[in-house]
């Protein structure tokens, strides 16, 4: 296992609802990689599909074992490879996922745990929430995978940490809103303050791969990145325009991270699990207008889930 | 700007301008190309709206690409012309004049009583079929040229000016608009005379709407894009009667910003059942189908 990684950040524009053309353009790319000495190649939130599919949804959705994920298992014998892309489970249920495909198998798949409906966002309508956040065994070491909005929420890049990631890869379609007078979105300042607070704060590598073009008039900033442990951008690619931003990361530095500033190791695990614990207690107590006894079956009930 | 409308010093926050070109060219290169076309459309009328899209247009798609329409009517200040004709130099896009004082006459004398209101309507709607038949002609898209001002206020003439396939400035006010015109090098005399529907001699957007653009797009932002309440904007220090009239005249348009009603019938009706993006239609044909693989 060598400490070196070379990641490559596929940003490019998908075709919205046009998976022939994204898969052509994702392999073309993953050859390129291969052929460049590229370890690892991420690509954006449905890369495969493009974003604001409303009513395409179940139409562009590929189980995991169809002609589309073979060949970019088939690919990803040259290069490892992140992407996201539509699921549809066999009893058809609709995710939107992201895939690690190395040495042509599919090792890990993240269900996006949020779903962002609001603005002008509509997930959750179309889309099954995840149920896990998992980290997974790379070639290169332990990493953990989460899409988009799933960053937005605390305990999810927390967990991933916890479960032994020492990268975060973040697939993402971040759509530019709130552009300020120096041209800066007020959603990439956030993005970018809050992936910076993740890589310092967790001492992990995090990759950030968001993507360009337009969806329906939406446009997407790109800017995807790589901040190291330490909470220095080591990768930057440009703003609104394609573009493939390649650089090795050193995954020792996770380790002298961890060193110098310890804060996994002074995680408290049990305080955070039991105080959790008592603020889901406190909060089932206040429902309004629940009797002792509506109370009661709320627990039962929220028992036989877990 | 009034000291009685608006608190001093409140106004929208700008956006800064190359960003904003930047985005709006590659949208309407990126809209026209999905659309499978590569040409467009507009209404050239010598007012700063469609000179910003006119070099956007320019800009995304080349001006040959581009075929600005000046359809003045027989109401309309020559002076329109001349700086629509400014606009069409400066930015080099294929020009053509189409008077619309006879089509609109050919309908108006069987409404002679029509209101300036009305005539005003029927001349927006003689421009918005002339548009679209050169568009059908060259081959292009109508670019829209309504601002975020006029689009919340009701300014507009429904399936007339505000007919379009794509508007890149829908979601810019007034006051950006203008930034942008300076950013795009639009003529000064465009940029700086007094905003104008041009339906009459001496008709002023301003007069008509009762308030300047800058007290209008500074009371918009904080009620629209910053959800402010109208109790609190008057607390503020905004005028409670011009809080009251902006704000139901946002809600009570609210319906020229939709497409038609439709009556639900089925399990699945177009618009609340029905729901596809526009873009990705064109790639429809090239998708695998969904159970061959």
């Amino acid at each position: 296992m060598s400490d070196r990684v070379v990641v490559r950040i596929a940003q490019l524009a998908p075709v919205l609802g046009d998976v022939p053309t994204n898969l052509e353009r994702m392999l073309s790319a993953a050859r390129d990689a291969a052929a460049n000495g590229v370890d690892l190649l991420v690509f954006p939130e449905l890369a495969l599909t493009g974003y604001a599919l409303r009513d395409h949804v179940s139409e562009v959705a590929i189980p995991l074992d169809s002609a589309e994920m073979s060949a970019l298992r088939e690919a990803s014998r040259g290069v490892s490879i992140a992407f996201g892309f539509v699921e549809e489970t066999p009893d058809h249920r609709f995710f939107n996922s992201a895939a690690y495909l190395e040495d042509g198998e599919i090792v890990h798949v993240h269900r996006k745990v949020h779903l962002p409906t609001y603005g002008l966002f509509e997930e959750g309508r179309y889309f099954a929430s995840g149920e896990s956040v998992r980290a997974f065994e790379t070639r290169f070491g332990r990493f953990a995978m989460l899409v988009c909005e799933d960053v937005w929420h605390l305990p999810i890049p927390y967990l991933a940490a916890l479960d032994g990631a020492i990268a975060l890869l973040v697939l993402s379609a971040g759509p530019t809103r709130g552009l300020d007078h120096e041209g800066h979105a007020k959603s990439s300042s956030a993005w970018e303050r809050l992936l910076l607070t993740y890589a310092s704060s967790l001492t992990m590598y995090v990759v950030y791969a968001n993507r360009v073009g337009f969806d329906d008039g939406v446009e997407f900033w790109g800017g995807s990145e790589i901040v190291d442990p330490a909470g220095t951008v080591a990768l930057k690619g440009r703003y609104h325009d394609p573009d493939q931003p390649t650089a090795p990361i050193d995954l020792d530095l996770v380790r002298r991270e961890r060193i110098q500033t310890p804060l996994l190791r002074d995680e408290r695990l049990p305080l955070v699990i039991a105080e959790l614990a008592r603020i889901q207690e406190k909060r089932r107590e206040t429902l309004p207008g629940l009797s002792a006894e509506d109370r009661q079956r709320t627990e039962s009930s929220a028992e036989e889930r877990e | 700007m009034s000291a009685t409308r608006v608190p001093p010093g409140v106004g929208v926050p700008a956006l800064e301008p190359r960003t904003v070109r930047r985005i709006l060219v590659s949208f309407l290169r990126h809209e026209t190309q999905v659309a499978g076309l590569s040409r467009g459309v507009l209404g050239l009328s010598g007012g700063i709206d469609s000179a910003v899209v006119c070099h956007l247009a320019a800009e995304a798609l080349g001006p040959e690409n581009v075929t600005a329409v000046m359809m003045p009517a027989d109401t309309s200040s020559p002076a329109s012309l001349a700086d629509a004709e400014r606009v069409a130099a400066d930015t080099g896009v294929q020009t053509r004049v189409v008077p619309i004082g006879e089509m609109a006459a050919g309908y108006l004398k069987h409404a002679p009583d029509a209101s300036p209101l009305r005539r005003g309507n029927v001349f927006a709607r003689c421009r918005m079929i002339v548009l679209y038949d050169v568009s059908a002609e060259v081959n292009g898209l109508v670019f829209g040229t309504s601002n975020k001002t006029e689009l919340l206020l009701g300014y507009g003439t429904l399936f007339g000016d505000l007919a379009s396939a794509i508007n890149p400035i829908g979601d810019l006010y007034k006051t950006h608009v203008r930034a942008l015109a300076t950013e795009l090098g639009v003529a000064e005399t465009v940029r700086t005379k007094p905003p104008t529907a041009d339906l009459w001699a001496g008709q002023s957007d301003e007069q008509e709407l009762g308030a300047t653009y800058d007290e209008l797009d500074a009371l918009l932002f904080r009620l629209i894009d910053e959800r402010v309440g109208p109790d609190r904007l008057v607390a503020e220090g905004f005028d409670d009667a011009f809080v009251r009239s902006i704000s139901r005249r946002v809600r009570v348009n609210q319906y020229t910003r939709r497409p038609p009603l439709i009556a639900k019938l089925t399990t699945r009706t177009i618009g609340p059942d029905f729901r596809y993006p526009r873009d990705g239609g064109g790639a429809k044909d090239r998708r695998l189908p969904p159970r061959a693989r």
